[in-house]
């Protein structure tokens, strides 16, 4: 028969902290991926909530298109405080 | 009155020491990896409860007994644990069988100990009630998988029932020291407990599409210490060190 | 592609690496980093999830509670440290059933170590001290390996580990004080694990092949005859606490290095177990099989189940 369906681990290590990606497992449906993501990925305390998702629902950006998707961005400088000139005796703005 | 208390305390750790040690004899054998690790994980959880309830009889009997003592040095027939936990691990479907008959009484026992007016035995089952929840659910949802999956897999799921259900009525029988340890407000009526037990497994099983199985025949007697011929094995295993190199620390 | 747009591809990959950069899954990497990643990182899962299997033996026998917990703590891990890598070597194209397959059929390998047999609870901390101890350092070289998801697998492998080494001394520092029975069965454990652990490191660097592209990936930090050297240094002081000795005429302090001289590993016996003539070669193997195959209707089981539900939900929302 198949192989188990894969499924990507994001854990929240505590509350305030956005889910992080830890990793991934095989599981069969949603319920089993939770139990495996809490099993394999806080046996020693590392999260306090679980997302897993089927990897097949991942939707990647395409690493060959990073020059046209992520440089574009890299020029708008005045996008950054950085960019403003301000008077030395200006102390906090 | 101490030694009614003992007896009972030990009653309760060998139940988990023995289905601890049956789990971690499947570690590194299991059908899947994330399934290994998850078995692990709840024998981690019942030898880390054993050593809490030893550590609380050994003080209580005082003397030389320490944790260790009681869990390797006993003679098989001081081991107290009902019939069902001492069971084979003949496929995953048996284990789970077992896990989850167990599982459920279990959380049921733990639920009233959380109320004994013995301070130590009432913080141990809190604690413990958050593990065997998890392991009730762990449990509970491999038989739905099983029983409602494939054929074979629902055959294999209905015949560890079938073979496993002798063993279940000894979890709602009182021995003396129950009996003290209720009147004593210490412990736990268990034959109280199982209208609820039944209602919980026959629903689950229901939903399982596996049959209750109707019997009319049950065995006893791991509480007073006589038990299946597996027990002699598991004990030569688990004292094997304790047994040939007596008195040295590890 | 024509030869020459791959060569220029290759030229950058390799910049890449050579400017610390990680490659991750998607990014384009030549055919033979694929094929080389897959192999070295299966066979460190298979190393990991074998390696349960001489720990394991002594699960149900362990001396005390506190002993047994511990020991199943660590061999989990190893589980856990299996699948790490098992889905890093996923993220390169291949399935973990084929990995399986791989090593069922004896097509893939894995350490070698884990063909000895472990006969004494002191075997349990020689293995947690040495093979651990041997293990960590090639893991910890390869924390800054080029690939990305080998690279964090091992990061958390590396963190994971810092108490499994501890374990295995902890267990020989408590024998080391018990009787001259404990005492021997320190040592007798020292003279079957130590040439072994040696082994773990490889061929020497002359007979290693393999070794130049592999350091230009930073698949290898160091060559094997350097972590070799490091790991005798190491433990030679740690085996003096212990009050054993090692067992090796040829091992002496070699002032103008500044390193232990050691003697030469019996190179057929490390051929032997590799070739699979080891004394548990065939146990392994056999033993993962049949978990394996007692586990297939398990998992055929949840895929169905897994199915019949999806069918019934779809069936619901009409």
């Amino acid at each position: 028969m198949n192989n188990w369906p894969l499924w990507e681990v994001f854990i929240r290590s505590k509350n305030g902290l956005e889910h992080r990606h830890c990793g991934s497992l095989h599981a069969t449906d949603a319920t089993m991926a939770l139990e495996n993501a809490r099993d394999v990925y806080t046996r020693r305390g590392e999260g306090v909530s679980i997302w897993v998702v089927p990897s097949s629902q991942i939707t990647a950006s395409n690493p060959e298109h990073n020059g046209e998707t992520f440089e574009p961005a890299l020029d708008k400088v005045y996008r950054h405080p950085t960019f403003y000139e301000l008077p030395d005796e200006l102390k906090h703005m | 009155m101490s030694n009614s208390k003992i007896n009972y305390i030990l009653g309760i750790a060998d139940n988990a020491l023995i289905l601890g040690q049956r789990l971690s004899e499947l570690c590194g054998h299991g059908p899947s990896l994330e399934t290994d690790i998850a078995t692990t994980n709840i024998a981690l959880d019942l030898l880390g409860q054993t050593r809490s309830y030893y550590q609380y009889a050994a003080e209580l009997q005082g003397g030389e007994a320490t944790e260790d003592t009681l869990a390797f040095l006993r003679k098989e027939r001081e081991y107290k644990n009902v019939l069902l936990v001492e069971q084979p691990n003949t496929d995953f479907g048996y284990v789970m069988a077992r896990q989850y008959m167990f599982d459920v009484f279990h959380l049921l026992l733990l639920e009233q100990l959380q109320n004994s007016n013995d301070e130590v035995l009432a913080a141990i089952a809190k604690k413990s009630i958050k593990e065997v929840s998890y392991h009730k659910r762990f449990s509970g949802d491999w038989i739905k998988r099983l029983g409602d999956g494939t054929e074979e897999s629902h055959n294999r799921m209905q015949e560890a029932f079938d073979n496993l259900w002798t063993f279940t009525n000894e979890l709602f029988l009182m021995t003396a020291d129950d009996t003290a340890m209720v009147e004593a407000g210490v412990g736990v009526d268990v034959a109280a407990l199982k209208a609820a037990w039944t209602q919980e497994i026959t629903a689950l099983l229901t939903e399982a599409t596996l049959t209750v199985p109707d019997l009319k025949y049950f065995l006893k007697g791991g509480k007073e210490g006589i038990h299946s011929e597996h027990m002699g094995f598991i004990l030569t295993e688990m004292q094997y060190m304790q047994r040939t190199y007596p008195n040295m620390t590890w | 592609m024509s030869e020459k747009e791959i060569k220029n591809l290759e030229e950058l990959f390799q910049r890449r690496i050579d400017n610390d950069e990680k490659i991750e899954p998607k990014d384009w990497m030549p055919e033979k980093y694929r094929q080389t990643h897959i192999r070295q990182i299966s066979q460190h899962a298979h190393s990991e999830i074998v390696g349960m299997l001489p720990e394991a033996n002594w699960i149900t026998r362990a001396p005390s509670l506190r002993r047994k917990v511990a020991l199943l703590a660590k061999i989990q891990d190893e589980g856990g440290h299996g699948l790490y890598l098992y889905s890093a070597a996923e993220t390169l194209g291949i399935s973990r059933d084929e990995m399986y397959e791989q090593l069922h059929t004896g097509k893939a390998k894995y350490s070698s170590i884990f063909n000895y047999p472990s006969l004494t609870w002191a075997d349990i901390g020689a293995i947690g001290w040495l093979v651990d101890g041997a293990a960590i350092m090639n893991q910890v070289a390869l924390m800054g390996t080029s690939y990305g998801p080998y690279s964090r697998a091992m990061i958390r492998i590396c963190k994971e580990e810092s108490f499994h080494q501890r374990q295995g001394y902890e267990i020989l520092l408590t024998m080391s004080k018990g009787t001259q029975e404990q005492k021997d069965m320190v040592q007798d454990a020292l003279n079957r694990w130590w040439w072994p652990s040696l082994m773990m490191f490889g061929p020497r660097d002359a007979e290693s092949p393999n070794t130049e592209q592999s350091v230009k990936w930073k698949l290898k930090r160091k060559t094997n005859d350097e972590l070799r050297q490091q790991f005798v240094d190491q433990t030679v002081p740690q085996a003096e606490i212990l009050g054993a000795k090692i067992p090796d005429a040829n091992l002496k302090w070699n002032e103008d290095r500044k390193h232990y001289d050691f003697g030469e590993i019996d190179w057929e016996e490390f051929w032997q177990v590799v070739n699979g003539h080891g004394k548990c070669n065939k146990l392994r193997l056999e033993a993962r099989r049949s978990a394996w195959e007692k586990g297939t209707w398990v998992r055929d089981a949840a895929m169905a189940h897994a199915e019949k539900q999806t069918q019934r939900n779809l069936e619901k929302a009409v």
